[in-house]
């Protein structure tokens, strides 16, 4: 198992490269130009051809497309993803300030879906077509049909309008204060979580609904087992393979989500940056964000696949 | 063959007028109408019939483990030991589930679970049950998995059902079926899915183990060559009914039913005179939503009368030990 770890792990290169790629050129297709914007809001004394090629320049954007993205990578290999085109910082750094918001963001939101999404999924499917069937499944379809920026939004306006009350503003790093910390992720996490959990929940109580029907459960029940063991031991591990299949499809869409919670309930995370790169054109901002997102995106794939090996027997590592 | 006519042995399971519906598009399904059998100690009682005939169901009913909905037994009692099975309460039926009446099915390829160990799902009766003290359990399985003769048992306790044949799959199943010493083993048509050679070697098993612990067997097929082998009675089923009962040499020696002789036909022989051609029972079986009127065989029936396709047969007593369920003397018509 090792070994096919650190060969998924290689496998990431060529991924990689083929994405910065895309990444990379996308990012200029984007209308409007960085030049442009800060030749204006520096308030340069013309417009004149000649601060702007001297602009140009300074940035590295004289030569070709192609020579920049070479450059680019030559040094994103030495971990070095350039500087902020505005503040000059190193983008690594503006990076991993903002991380670990977004991961621990997401990492809650995920295990608030699944510890909605599982148990309810589960007993809709035990107790089909009953009371407690019917108030999951409507409960899943409110949650698909409610707009995250819209729950969020109401979150942060009526209880300020009706209480005076707002979710709090100020990050407290996890390790200085955990309760804090958690208090400011409570609500967005909450919100996120929720929303993610309708599919997850759906997905669960289809794959039990067939598990169920599946002869080895009927084998399971003729052994006089309980109905508990009936359906935590013989059912769910079985039910679990595609649950965690839709996980990790999830994760991208999760990261879309943040980038939306975060500006609305202002946390520095990667999706604040993210915005923040693309209204000003900071192209290596919006590059390093992408390529460490989808650093995230494959490691996340990679879990998946090794879930599968936990899992089902029939899959094999080492072949 | 002694034995076999015995009939002054204790009754083990007594079935009375067992009728099990399944509602299928708003329409009520008599899957099993009406069914009474019984099975004595010791005894190895077969069901046989086609596919649909109902004997899975019926099966299925006296361990209540009919999926519901659909299914839903409306009447009749079942009684094992004297007590009626269907008025015990959940935890009562569980707890006799594979203690007393264990249950092997037909599709030991997809009757373990996939994703656990064998001597995990083997273990499990006995655990659950309180069989065996907790520390003898795995020594049990492996006695279980001698006992069924599957080769390096220490080996296929870690195994996992997709590491073992059909054939091996199908011992795992008998030796789950037999970990906790039932009295009754329900085999449903537990070698269908097998071939032929590993179906004599399956059935000959199941046989002696059973006899070997002096429990009974219900054995339900549709192959009339299989029971005539290991069966002591016969009942046959027709569309959730029986149509004929009987010792085993009774049933195939002087078979009465039009329907137990066309099962008869439609088997290969060896005494058969080569190139002649098997005679399958003509028609398809009746939609039990909505049965023909009468007898239900009648539309297949070669020796229908005007009163069969009226009115239904009672299953009565012809001789001490034959029960059939036509108007018709086949004897003097054939």
């Amino acid at each position: 198992m090792g070994a096919y770890v650190l060969r998924r792990l290689l496998a990431l290169i060529p991924t990689l490269l083929i994405a910065s790629v895309i990444v990379f050129g996308v990012v200029r297709l984007v209308p409007g130009d960085v030049l442009d914007l800060m030749l204006s809001e520096n308030a340069y004394s013309s417009n004149a051809p000649e601060d702007r090629a001297q602009l140009e320049k300074a940035l590295g954007m004289d030569k070709p497309l192609y020579m920049q993205y070479l450059s680019w990578a030559g040094n994103a290999l030495r971990g070095d993803l350039g500087e902020s085109l505005w503040r000059n910082t190193p983008v690594t750094e503006e990076i991993g300030a903002r991380l670990g918001v977004t991961l621990e963001l997401g990492i809650l939101a995920l295990l608030i879906a699944l510890i909605i999404a599982l148990p309810v999924g589960i007993v809709s499917a035990i107790r089909q077509e009953t009371l407690a069937d019917n108030v999951g499944r409507s409960f899943s379809i409110l949650a698909l049909a409610i707009p995250n920026f819209w729950l969020g939004t109401l979150v942060v306006i009526l209880p300020a309008l009706w209480w005076g009350w707002s979710p709090p503003t100020e990050m407290t790093p996890f390790f200085e204060d955990p309760i804090e910390n958690l208090k400011t992720f409570l609500v967005p996490s909450l919100i996120l979580g929720t929303s993610l959990s309708a599919v997850i929940m759906r997905m669960t109580r289809t794959m039990m609904l067939e598990v169920l029907r599946q002869d080895y459960i009927r084998t399971a029940w003729a052994k006089g087992l309980r109905e508990r063991s009936v359906v935590l031991v013989h059912a769910v591990k079985n039910a679990m393979i595609p649950v965690i299949t839709l996980v990790g499809i999830l994760v991208p869409i999760l990261f879309g989500g943040t980038v939306i919670i975060e500006q609305i309930f202002r946390l520095p995370g990667l999706g604040q940056l993210l915005l923040e790169a693309v209204s000003t054109r900071d192209y290596p901002i919006i590059t390093g964000v992408f390529l460490v997102t989808g650093v995230v995106v494959m490691l996340v794939n990679l879990i998946v696949d090794l879930c599968y090996g936990y899992l089902d027997p029939k899959v094999r590592f080492d072949r | 063959m002694n034995m076999k006519a015995d009939v002054t042995r204790r009754t083990l399971l007594d079935v009375q007028d067992l009728h099990t519906v399944f509602e299928k598009d708003g329409n009520e399904v008599h899957a099993v109408n009406q069914v009474s059998f019984d099975v004595k100690e010791g005894e190895i009682l077969a069901i046989v019939g086609e596919s649909g005939s109902g004997k899975s169901i019926t099966a299925m009913s006296l361990l209540r483990l009919i999926p519901s909905p659909p299914g839903r037994i409306v009447g009749g009692r079942v009684l094992f030991n004297d007590q009626d099975l269907l008025d015990l309460g959940d935890e009562q039926i569980r707890r006799l589930r594979g203690r007393d009446i264990a249950m092997i099915f037909q599709e030991p390829m997809t009757s373990l679970n996939p994703s656990l160990r064998i001597g995990r799902q083997l273990a499990e009766p006995l655990r659950v049950h309180g069989s065996v003290p907790k520390e003898k359990v795995r020594e049990r399985c492996l006695e279980l998995l001698r006992q069924v003769r599957l080769g390096d048992p220490e080996k296929r306790l870690d195994a996992y059902p997709h590491e073992l044949s059909g054939g091996m799959r199908q011992r795992v199943m008998i030796a789950m079926g037999l970990a906790c010493l039932p009295k009754l083993l329900i085999a449903d048509e537990p070698t269908t899915a097998l071939d032929v050679t590993v179906q004599a070697q399956i059935l000959e098993l199941l046989r002696d183990l059973v006899r070997q612990n002096n429990s009974s067997m219900m054995l339900i097929t549709h192959d009339l060559g299989v029971v005539a082998r290991y069966a002591d009675r016969i009942n046959v089923m027709y569309a959730g009914r029986i149509v004929e009962r009987g010792t085993a040499e009774e049933i195939f020696h002087r078979p009465k039913h039009p329907y137990t002789l066309g099962l008869m036909e439609s088997m290969p022989r060896l005494d058969q005179a080569p190139g002649s051609r098997l005679t399958p029972v003509p028609g398809q079986p009746p939609d039990l939503s909505d049965p023909p009127p009468g007898c239900p065989f009648h539309p297949r029936c070669r020796f229908a009368e005007a009163r069969c396709r009226s009115e239904r047969p009672p299953l009565e007593q012809i001789t001490e030990n034959h029960w059939k369920a036509c108007w018709v003397d086949t004897d003097a018509k054939r």
